[in-house]
């Protein structure tokens, strides 16, 4: 899960991560407020779960309150990829000396966290970690032990020369280390950590990802998710606890299992169809989620035709068959559905589906030359 | 032979009083595994459908039963303490079918299994079979066949495909694994990998990947040094779309992005055999037989 910049702030900051003050305002007179109150030059950071907002036009500095209403009136409302902006920060703009990188991240490889920093911090990071690799550090952390306070100083040493950034960047990563792991993240990052012409060592930008598997002993952190700010389709998805993303074909599938999903998606591709959406029914798949992945994904105009795709394990196929006429008798389905399903409860799942008159196919391949020909015809 | 679980497992089935657990303890005693006990800490005195003893721990267990191995059903939040539970009883293979454990959890869980000694699998798998011999955890025992075909694969429900292709064609399979789709798992690719090299009753691999991370491109590059057996690979994910990565540090460490092409390449310059679409496992692996 991601969360704001304005809430992994209060993160840091309950931390103990030096940060200027700021607030987080959702209409222009709030962020005037705010303004006025920080007094100076502001920044105006539009709070969307995207990368790129500066480079969109969704990051900009105002002089005086008046101009921080005014700016803040053209970001709220406008569209970063695809996501609308609902809220903005706005923070003192500094006055920076340098800028450094400091990244937090669960890695795979060696099964730890891992930090990554950089004295060359900013937006062009990704391109530093490319072109000059000997610019970063990466420091796996034992998990058991902790961050080590040598390990700390070794990081903070990479970024700076003066003694006191050192003190005060080694203080940092310490802080952002247990951040990292009192809230299960996943990623944690400060880009840049700034000093400032009069020697201090600042956050100025906070990013946080959340382990979705924390969320259920953590509803503190649940709460801080914040669905205004992503996909709707893919919010009501999640709800009935299905996995869709959406994308720009016309075939809609219903698969179960994330690895036979994707295997899905590509066979529409192969067989000369475009997807239009990943979605995995999971598991043990009540009838209920068959229905809410069918409203899902027919209130997408572009969709000519469905596919199901199920292969039974825990997944019974009579309990997707009788999702499939549930559905159809609470709303109507207009374009034509394909269904393969073998496996766990197959003969009572057919039986269902010839019920009303429709046909179970048993082969994979088959199933999908027919739903590409099917959404071929209605296109 | 094969590998992991065999005629010598003697399972132990934690949670096995739960929804799941009673459900799949129910279907591995019916394929023949030797269900040697459950544990439901409370519920120890118990006997599971009159057969099965029910234990309050995995040491009590071990010490009646002699029970070798283990595969955990109890809940996310839960599923650590049992794998701690597990490989502290001295239980050598531990399979956790759980889905959304915290990975901040396994970050200490692992190297705890690694110190005793012990072979997680999972989370968040289907765990493994070995056909006719002993079923741990999920994979529906009816698609499957003995024979001399090892499987490793990432997902579930794509393995359950593979397999039914392979069995319908008559080829089967020594063992089958599914690792898990978690960022943090016990066993990888690499260590099953090891296994079937070593193991003399399988002849031919199948390796099922998926996008992201490096851990295919890893499994190349061993198979490319170690494994002198034929290997057949697939890669799910090919039209996924791209861009959905985690912040820049993500970018950064993976110096790439996961993506299906790198992996198909991979697999190419290894000399695997690679499959366009699932149903291209029977023509790849019966050329190699």
């Amino acid at each position: 899960m991601n969360i704001h910049e304005y809430q992994a702030r209060a993160l840091l900051k309950a931390a103990g991560v030096p940060m200027f003050d700021g607030d987080v305002a959702s209409t222009p007179t709030e962020a005037e407020a705010i303004a006025r109150r920080l007094g100076g030059t502001v920044v105006v950071k539009a709070q969307v779960h995207t990368g790129g907002r500066g480079k969109a036009g969704g990051v900009k500095l105002a002089a005086n309150p008046a101009e921080a209403a005014d700016v803040a009136s053209r970001i709220l409302g406008m569209t970063i990829n695809g996501l609308t902006v609902h809220k903005v920060l706005v923070v003192p703009a500094a006055d920076i000396a340098t800028e450094a990188y400091v990244g937090l991240i669960m890695d795979r490889e060696t099964q730890r966290p891992v930090f990554m920093v950089s004295p060359a911090g900013g937006i062009d990071i990704e391109e530093v970690a490319a072109t000059s690799p000997e610019k970063i550090l990466r420091l796996p952390v034992d998990p058991v032990y902790g961050l080590l306070p040598h390990q700390a100083y070794t990081l903070a040493f990479f970024l700076y020369r003066e003694f006191a950034h050192v003190k005060a960047a080694a203080r940092i990563v310490e802080q952002l280390y247990r951040v990292f792991t009192e809230n299960g993240a996943s990623l944690a990052e400060i880009n840049p950590l700034v000093t400032t012409p009069d020697g201090r060592v600042i956050a100025l930008d906070a990013k946080l990802t959340v382990d979705d598997n924390e969320l259920d002993r953590r509803p503190d952190l649940a709460l801080l998710r914040d669905e205004s700010a992503e996909n709707p389709a893919e919010v009501t998805a999640r709800r009935a606890n299905l996995t869709f993303i959406k994308l720009d074909g016309n075939v809609g599938c219903v698969v179960n299992g994330a690895g036979l999903a994707m295997a899905t998606m590509d066979l529409v591709k192969y067989y000369g169809g475009e997807p239009a959406n990943f979605l995995d029914i999971g598991g043990s798949s009540s009838p209920d989620k068959v229905v809410s992945a069918l409203r899902i994904i027919t209130a997408d105009a572009r969709v000519k035709a469905i596919l199901f795709n199920i292969f039974g394990g825990i997944t019974r196929t009579d309990d997707v068959a009788n999702g499939i006429r549930t559905a159809l008798a609470q709303f109507p389905v207009k374009v034509p559905i394909v269904v393969r399903l073998t496996g766990t409860n197959e003969a009572e799942a057919v039986q269902i589906l010839t019920g009303i008159g429709m046909t179970a196919l048993n082969d994979m391949d088959e199933a999908v030359r027919q739903v590409v020909a099917a959404a071929k015809e209605a296109a | 032979m094969s590998v992991f679980a065999d005629h010598a497992t003697r399972l132990v089935v934690q949670g096995i009083t739960g929804r799941d657990g009673s459900f799949h303890a129910r279907q591995m005693v019916e394929y023949g595994t030797n269900v040697v006990a459950g544990v439901t800490p409370g519920k120890g005195g118990l006997r599971f459908d009159d057969r099965v003893p029910v234990y309050n721990t995995v040491a009590e267990a071990v010490r009646d039963t002699g029970a070798n191995a283990s595969v955990i059903y109890v809940p996310p939040a839960g599923a650590a303490g049992a794998i701690y539970e597990a490989a502290d009883a001295g239980i050598r293979l531990i399979v956790c079918i759980t889905e959304g454990v915290p990975v901040m959890d396994m970050t200490r869980v692992l190297p705890f299994v690694r110190a005793r000694g012990a072979r997680l699998i999972g989370p968040n798998c289907p765990g493994l079979i070995t056909p006719g011999e002993a079923k741990v955890g999920i994979i529906p025992g009816n698609i499957c066949a003995p024979g001399r075909v090892g499987i490793v694969s990432r997902s579930g429900t794509l393995t359950y495909e593979i397999v039914n292709h392979l069995t319908r064609a008559g080829i089967g399979q020594s063992t089958c694994v599914g690792i898990g789709g978690d960022p943090l798992i016990g066993t990888n690719f690499i260590d099953v990998l090891q296994a079937f090299q070593d193991d003399p009753d399988t002849d031919v691999i199948v390796l099922m990947g998926e996008i992201g991370g490096t851990d295919e491109q890893k499994a190349a590059e061993f198979v490319q040094q170690n494994v002198t057996k034929p290997v057949v690979g697939f890669i799910a994910g090919q039209t996924a779309p791209k861009g959905r990565r985690m912040g820049h540090a993500g970018a950064i460490i993976s110096g790439s992005s996961g993506t299906a092409e790198e992996k198909l390449a991979a697999f190419a310059a290894a000399g695997f055999g690679i499959m366009k679409r699932p149903v291209d496992v029977v023509e790849l692996v019966q050329a190699r037989l």
